[in-house]
């Protein structure tokens, strides 16, 4: 947990990857902190495995624009490694790189994986997480956006129990099952960036 | 009040249900959908209003305007394309006023995330001479609906709220206050409602008078603020909607502060525009969409003395949508520093149909069947077949508006395309396909309108669809299609060869044929296995 006034955030991903699930437990857990949210999403064409972002912005302060200036990113969050490289122009300097290293290989021109990941190690700062390996130990492939989100908690602005309840509250509904793979898939991801 | 995290569209919708909301209609479409959403699902727990998927956007116009006539509050909500097909009812109920306040809400999506074109809708409500919100965030969204609603039952008239997808498709906290009680039910004049030309003249001459008095109403409207800098007369800012959110973003830390005009609300503000202008050098105007401030400050002759800039002079792009970089630029300021980025381009991810769709199966049959003709004759609509441009499909050639594929179709085939080929979804048809199909039976057009049954509006989240199984079976035999050339498939790897053989044989009849490829949209398949 870092203690800024404000924290921008792009999350990453593919249609039907979960970002807007990660997006829920961050500002859930901001406004019970006291903290004003914004949250651009995409909705709709994109939706159908084409890429999806999400712009998170949290802030003691009053928020303006729903989307974040390029330049203004504290975090690039992403479930994805080729959808990370995607916003790098939003990452402030000194910003950081969070992504999954397993890719989700929808077209034909998709890159090499080993080029792919050094590119990506390329960003100053960046974090690269197994989340596939992570979400099968804690129980189910599915909770990757979960392992990521685990994987970027230490750098967010909002606390670990804030995001582990709403965990529980998002996760809860579908079954003990679900709910208790996402909590281990939390602190896989937590540990494996640590 | 309380305080909740909503979706611009969901702050409008609950607005609605506070502002004495008695029925609710809209057609699916992008960003405008979550309203209604938004709105079913609150009715389903309030029960105390009706909240309605129409069959399309003039529908749901009509309905709606039916609950005004009744006295009653109500409201339509689309995207902005779906107001040209409402674009009737819309023009006229100007003329013949509201009972119950009624609001038009409708969502426009500049950069065409997922439209086939930009629209300005603020320039309809120009149009029709009717007063129009902008909202600029998520509490002005759910405060000015409510308002609306208000105004419109003082003034008499139809008021749009307009809506941009980055405002539609944002979260934020909206405080909420007191629910107001439905209205009670009470009939229109007739008078007023018979737009005979008698009548309308004199309604239409009412809409004129009324002019001075809306502007007057937008000019005091606490939406709208000005702040002039009397230290710095360079430059002065008119932003409407949220464009406004993208000039405080800037300027908020910065040394230099413009005046900056903020526009909520139209017919346009006048004489704080003018007190903007008398005040400054520069005038920028900031607006999402069209340049319709910038438009009227132009005029032909522009502003003796002053400078004029925004998207008519380049100094913001006029495509897409703005940005915080866009008005960063306008306003003069250098762009923030950002990480360097990196010399390797990212491959492009554009949408695609799902793996196992049904609409690929009968993509491929259909390819299959066609081989050998030119490939160009395939007219199609807007869905998620849509996709089906794209490789390894590459199976359409058109997508134009709702049911324009079946029109098309048959215009192409009496200029001697054959075969002529109709590509339409099941929700696509009950909108506006129906009609073309009844034109093309009664001219027993040679054509093959294909239509791709899979039970629900796929694209826009899985709305229900009205055109779909034994009715959509019923409605094409009823419209005049010979029963023989009615021909369902189940568009499935395992039918391949029998498909292209049914679409082989329709293609050789000289005359109409119609195939339905019946098949579950495979999202819908997995929602109900959830929820059982």
């Amino acid at each position: 947990m870092t203690t800024n006034r404000k924290q921008d955030i792009i999350l990453a991903g593919v249609g039907g990857q979960g970002i807007l699930s990660i997006a829920f437990v961050i500002d859930s857990a901001a406004l019970k902190e006291g903290y004003n949210i914004k949250q651009a999403e995409v909705h709709g064409m994109a939706q159908r495995g084409g890429a999806v972002q999400s712009h998170l912005r949290l802030s003691k302060d009053r928020i303006y624009s729903d989307l974040i200036p390029r330049g203004e990113a504290d975090l690039i969050l992403s479930v994805e490694p080729l959808e990370a490289l995607r916003y790098l122009d939003f990452l402030r300097p000194g910003g950081k790189l969070i992504t999954s290293s397993a890719p989700f290989i929808n077209i034909p021109d998709y890159p090499d994986r080993e080029t792919l990941i050094e590119q990506v190690r390329r960003v100053p700062g960046s974090v690269v997480i197994d989340s596939e390996a992570l979400a099968k130990e804690a129980g189910t492939s599915k909770a990757q956006n979960t392992v990521m989100l685990g994987a970027a908690a230490k750098d967010l602005v909002v606390s670990q129990d804030g995001l582990r309840e709403f965990i529980r509250v998002l996760f809860a509904p579908r079954g003990e099952k679900i709910l208790e793979s996402n909590l281990k898939a939390f602190e896989l991801g937590r540990r494996a960036a640590l | 009040m309380t305080k909740e995290i909503l979706l611009g569209d969901e702050a409008v919708a609950l607005g609605a249900v506070h502002a004495g909301l008695t029925a609710g209609y809209s057609y699916p479409g992008t960003p405008a959908s979550e309203i209604m959403e938004y709105l079913i699902r609150a009715a389903r727990t309030a029960g105390t209003f009706v909240a309605a998927w129409s069959v399309n956007e003039k529908t749901a116009f009509e309905e709606a305007l039916g609950v005004s006539f009744a006295g009653r509050r109500a409201l339509v909500s689309m995207k902005h394309v779906g107001l040209n097909v409402a674009a009737d009812p819309f023009m006229s109920a100007a003329l013949t006023g509201v009972g119950g306040g009624f609001v038009v809400v409708v969502a426009d999506d500049p950069s065409m995330h997922s439209s086939q074109n930009e629209q300005d809708s603020r320039f309809y409500a120009q149009f029709a001479q009717i007063p129009c919100f902008e909202p600029a965030d998520h509490q002005e969204a759910y405060d000015m609906t409510r308002e609306a609603f208000d105004l419109s039952e003082r003034m008499n008239i139809p008021v749009m709220l307009r809506l941009v997808t980055r405002l539609s498709h944002s979260r934020a906290g909206v405080e909420t206050g007191e629910a107001r009680p439905q209205n009670g039910l009470k009939y229109g004049d007739r008078q007023c409602w018979t737009l005979l030309p008698m009548n309308a003249r004199a309604q239409f001459k009412r809409v004129l008078e009324l002019q001075p008095e809306l502007v007057k109403i937008s000019e005091g409207s606490r939406f709208n603020t000005l702040e002039l800098n009397a230290a710095d007369r360079s430059l002065g800012v008119i932003a409407s909607g949220i464009a406004h959110n993208y000039v405080l973003e800037n300027v908020r830390e910065g040394a230099k502060k413009p005046s900056v005009l903020k526009v909520a609300t139209y017919p346009i503000p006048e004489a704080l525009v003018r007190k903007l202008v008398a005040h400054v050098d520069t005038v920028l105007v900031a607006e999402e969409g069209f340049p319709l401030i910038e438009r009227s400050l132009k005029g032909l002759f522009g502003i003796p003395g002053k400078t004029l800039i925004g998207k008519l002079s380049g100094h913001i792009p006029p495509a897409g949508e703005l940005s915080p970089e866009s008005v960063r630029a306008a306003l003069g300021m250098k762009p923030l520093e950002r990480q360097a980025p990196s010399e390797f381009k990212p491959a492009g991810r554009p949408p695609q149909l799902c793996l196992g769709c049904p609409h690929a199966d009968t993509f491929k049959a259909l390819n299959k069947a066609l081989e050998g003709f030119t490939k160009s004759n395939v007219f199609s609509d807007i869905g998620c077949y849509t996709l089906g441009y794209f490789p390894p499909y590459n199976a359409i050639n058109t997508c134009v508006c709702m049911g324009a594929s079946v029109g098309m179709a048959k215009g192409a085939a009496e200029a001697g395309v054959f075969p002529a080929v109709a590509v339409i979804g099941d929700s696509t048809f009950g909108h506006s396909g129906i009609t073309a199909l009844l034109s093309a039976a009664a001219s027993h057009t040679n054509m093959i309108a294909i239509v791709l049954d899979n039970c629900t509006v796929a694209m826009t989240g899985g709305q229900p669809t009205f055109a779909s199984g034994d009715r959509l079976l019923k409605i094409i035999e009823g419209v005049g299609v010979p029963k023989d050339h009615i021909r369902v498939i189940t568009p499935l790897p395992k039918f391949h060869e029998q498909n292209v053989r049914i679409m082989k044989e329709e293609i050789e009849h000289s005359g109409l044929s119609v195939i339905v490829a019946a098949r579950e949209c495979l999202e819908e398949t997995r929602k109900k296995n959830k929820r059982e």
